[in-house]
């Protein structure tokens, strides 16, 4: 088997601003992440040999992607939960690595704001069936998944509720920080430790401050064979390892499961490492974007993907390890806590903060010196997931 | 001989005061009526109550279940009774319906059956019995079930006679349009109604078998409300030592099954070789004499009682449906797929998952799917059906969410580790949120869902031992 490590580069992406874009369709989404991607990679969109559509509710086929004007080439619209984004990349980027096509789109979009409701709607509420009709109907939500994280971890580590609270409100409150100096971000308000612990909470222990924003937007990638990427760019970005991994349900039917990791976040972490040539991410890594759909998830990835030793999360975050300022800065742009999360943008969008961040182009967020960077993406919850990781770098070699 | 084996009793944990009912309205209340959860009715109450009457014995041939508040005017409840307890699908099973004598009918009809042939039968008696907000019935009406078990063998009571009569009379009544109970003018419907239908039953009955009031040991009967059961007992010459308390003042009148749960009562209080009157009460009277046997084991009416919680009367509005409240702005849930629900039939109503006959891991699919491939050793279509309803577990971890549909939030769900084996996540009922904690013990219970639309979505949630 052959790793993916140095054939696919990305030589243009685009990313809309993530908010309530109550200005913005799907298609206007779609044009303005693509557009920003071909204007960046200085191609056009004839210059597409196919393209990979990333959606979960905004579109049902290929022709999801018409707004686009694409003329008649191979696309396809993929589906993978909350890591819809990455299994466009990875579409896309496989193409290219097989050498069915020299030049690929990937581009990823929700428009969650048009329902008139504050939540997201889900076909896979557990209970029911995967076709959108319910079997038996448990009426848990989506945060309570993941606040089952939290519980187990803090009784698991022996952390107290109060101690608990503030050591996710401190995830919160970098991502808050970090969202602040990013003008594409859903939110921009720098918020405290008090004010996370003390907010309403949605399903104990994660508070209002510890869930996502419910977001629209898009982002596309440009991806072309890696030896043809310096004739686009000076400055292109080569993808170093990728790798996903589906759960079958495991953690939800088995005992043995401890609901302080998730599996298919580790598994997708060591294939990606081994790809890349990583042998210890903390020092390697220079930068990262993970999926911080709940903060227990941010909490429990620092250790799944071993930027923090098992149970070590806590000593991590409490000296700062992963704001700006320490030495391995996390969802630097804001993360799906501040950035917001369109599921089928938001593994792009974590994509183009690593490639600004790799082409030293971050602004007030840069990171010193990147040269590996990770993205991180989960889709489904704790106990079935769906995880995915990909590894990219600024140097061929 | 015949009679009754087991008993079982449930009485919904969530008390309304007569104090709080007078608290709203500006009256004078007292006393408390027993409240069924906002996802209980009369289905799930019998569950609960005749789980608890079968335990340890062989499965009845028959279910009788009985009530006036059915939770569909068509379709069987009996049945989802019966799956609910795991019955062999041979069971004879039907309703008794329509009058608040049904219980004790069907008791008789139970007699019957067993008389028959019928190994044994179980009866159900439930009501969640709606009086209008504001009006006399609305602190009277309680919920609750009883059930009890009528065999030949290991007799709690033996049956030694029975009388019954029927008298079309118009006291209280409910059209199929009408929400709350109807009735007539107070003093009519007494005095031409129950009072002389009560006090000829029960004098009757006493003649017939050439027995007297000092033969018996207690009287149990049914009476509309606390005071039209005194008048009875006194015009009749028992002793207030000899007449079963109504339990009116702690769960009000639980309509068909308000005789059947003073009977269960009774029997705690009596000596083997005692007799006990028994007498039910609805357009006519069924009346019964019972020579105990035995004490019944287990859990006592008192212990039934004491674990309970006040709640207010916003709450109680809401449980029942009396109040249109904001929906909330959330996305909807789907509606229950018929047939999906169909193929899952075993697991949605005793909660049946699999148990991998190369590896013997008991499993659950947490989307209600049927187990196809083994998750722990991957051997395909090798399972034997595995019963987790009857199965303890512990909550491994859990959330106290506030976006869980439901009328008693926040709700709380999590994730259940079964003793035995086996993982279920699911939603959690009759729970103290300050009490809610990892390792805590909890047993599975059978409730209604809050997404129902059309169909009564009946499943599983799990609740704490108390």
């Amino acid at each position: 088997m052959e790793s993916i490590k140095d054939k696919v580069a990305i030589i243009g992406m685009g990313c809309t601003r993530f908010g309530e874009r109550w200005d913005a369709g799907v298609e206007d989404l779609l044009v303005e992440a693509a557009y920003e991607a071909f204007e960046d990679a200085g191609v056009a969109p004839k210059d597409m040999q196919a393209a990979w559509l990333g959606t979960v509710f905004s579109g049902m086929s290929a022709m999801t992607l018409s707004p686009l004007g694409l003329q008649f080439i191979p696309i396809t619209r993929v589906e993978n939960m909350c890591a819809t984004g990455s299994e466009a990349l990875r579409g896309a980027a496989y193409a290219v690595a097989a050498g069915v096509c020299d030049m690929a789109l990937a581009i990823g979009v929700e428009k969650l704001k048009d329902s008139g409701l504050t939540g997201v709607r889900g076909p896979a509420v557990v209970g029911d069936n995967p076709d959108g009709s319910a079997c038996i109907g448990s009426g848990y939500s989506a945060p309570a998944s993941f606040a089952y994280l939290g519980t187990r971890y803090f009784h698991h580590y022996g952390i107290d509720r109060d101690e608990g609270k503030e050591l996710l409100a401190k995830i919160a409150v970098k991502n808050h920080q970090h969202g602040s100096l990013n003008p594409k971000a859903h939110f921009h308000n720098v918020i405290t430790v008090e004010q996370a612990v003390k907010a309403p909470i949605v399903a104990w222990p994660l508070g209002l401050f510890d869930c996502c924003g419910v977001s629209d937007g898009a982002a596309a990638a440009i991806v072309v064979r890696a030896d043809m990427a310096k004739n686009f760019r000076s400055d292109p970005i080569y993808i170093k390892g990728m790798a996903i991994s589906a759960g079958a349900r495991q953690g939800s039917m088995r005992p043995a499961y401890d609901y302080v990791h998730i599996d298919e976040n580790v598994f997708a972490g060591q294939q990606a490492y081994a790809q890349a040539g990583v042998k210890d991410p903390r020092k390697e890594i220079s930068c990262a974007e993970v999926h911080d759909c709940f903060s227990t998830n941010e909490l429990i990835v620092y250790e799944d993907l071993g930027f923090s030793r098992r149970g070590g999360a806590k000593e991590d975050i409490n000296a700062g390890a992963f704001t700006l300022q320490g030495d391995l800065p996390i969802n630097t742009d804001g993360g799906l806590k501040c950035f917001g999360h369109p599921l089928g943008a938001s593994g792009l969008r974590m994509l183009y903060e690593m490639y600004k961040q790799l082409q030293g182009k971050a602004g007030p967020r840069q990171v010193k010196n990147p040269r590996l960077a990770l993205t991180h993406n989960l889709g489904g919850n704790a106990g079935a997931g769906i995880g995915c990781v990909v590894i990219v770098g600024n140097e061929l070699k | 001989m015949i009679g009754i084996t087991s008993v079982g009793a449930y009485i919904p944990r969530y008390r309304l005061s007569g104090e709080e009912i007078g608290r709203m309205w500006r009256t004078r209340g007292k006393g408390e009526k027993a409240v069924a959860g906002y996802d209980e009715d009369t289905v799930t109450m019998s569950v609960a109550a005749a789980l608890e009457c079968m335990k340890g014995l062989s499965a009845p041939e028959a279910l009788y279940y009985a009530t006036t508040t059915a939770p569909y005017k068509e379709k069987q409840a009996a049945s989802i009774v019966a799956g609910a307890c795991d019955l062999d699908k041979t069971c004879r099973t039907a309703d008794f319906t329509n009058t608040l004598r049904a219980g004790t009918t069907a008791l008789l009809a139970a007699v019957d059956a067993v008389k028959a042939g019928a190994s044994s039968a179980i009866v159900t008696a439930s009501d969640c019995r709606l009086g209008a907000p504001m009006g006399r019935f609305e602190s009277a009406l309680g919920d609750a079930a009883c059930a009890l078990m009528i065999g030949l063998t290991d007799l709690l009571a033996s049956i030694e006679g029975s009388y019954s009569v029927f008298g079309e009379f118009s006291d209280v009544w409910r059209t199929s349009k009408d929400n709350f109970l109807q009735s007539g003018e107070g003093r009519f419907i007494e005095e031409m109604g129950y009072l002389p239908a009560m006090r000829e039953i029960l004098s009757d009955t006493m003649k017939n078998y050439s027995l007297a009031p000092a033969d018996f040991a207690k009287v149990v009967f049914y009476a509309p409300d606390a005071r039209g059961h005194a008048s009875i007992a006194k015009g009749l010459g028992f002793d207030k030592a000899q007449v079963q308390d109504p339990l009116y003042d702690a769960i009000g009148n639980t309509g068909t099954a308000a005789a059947l749960i003073m009977l269960v009562a009774a029997l705690e209080g009596v000596s083997p070789g005692d007799r006990i009157l028994f007498a039910g009460y609805g357009d006519g009277c069924d009346a019964l004499i019972l020579r105990v046997e035995k004490r019944p084991s287990g859990r006592t009416m008192k212990d039934r009682l004491a674990k309970k919680v006040n709640i207010d009367y916003g709450s109680y509005l809401v449980w029942r449906d009396l109040v249109e409240v904001e929906p909330p702005s959330l996305p909807e849930r789907p509606a229950p797929s018929l047939s999906s629900r169909w193929r899952m039939r075993d697991t949605i109503s005793s909660l049946y998952g699999f148990k991998c006959r190369k590896c013997g891991t008991p499993q659950l699919h947490p989307l209600g799917q049927i187990v196809r491939v083994c998750v722990e050793c991957q051997a395909k279509d090798d399972f034997e059906r595995y019963k987790f309803s009857d199965k303890t577990g512990k909550l491994f971890t859990y959330a106290i969410d506030m976006l869980q549909p439901t009328k008693n939030p926040p709700g709380l769900n999590g994730v259940i580790d079964f003793d035995g084996g086996g993982r279920m996540i699911c939603e959690l009922t009759d729970y103290d949120l300050e009490k809610a904690q990892v390792g805590m013990p909890v047993q599975m219970t059978f409730r209604k869902m809050s997404q129902e639309r059309g169909i009564i979505n009946y499943f599983w949630k799990a609740k704490p031992i108390e």
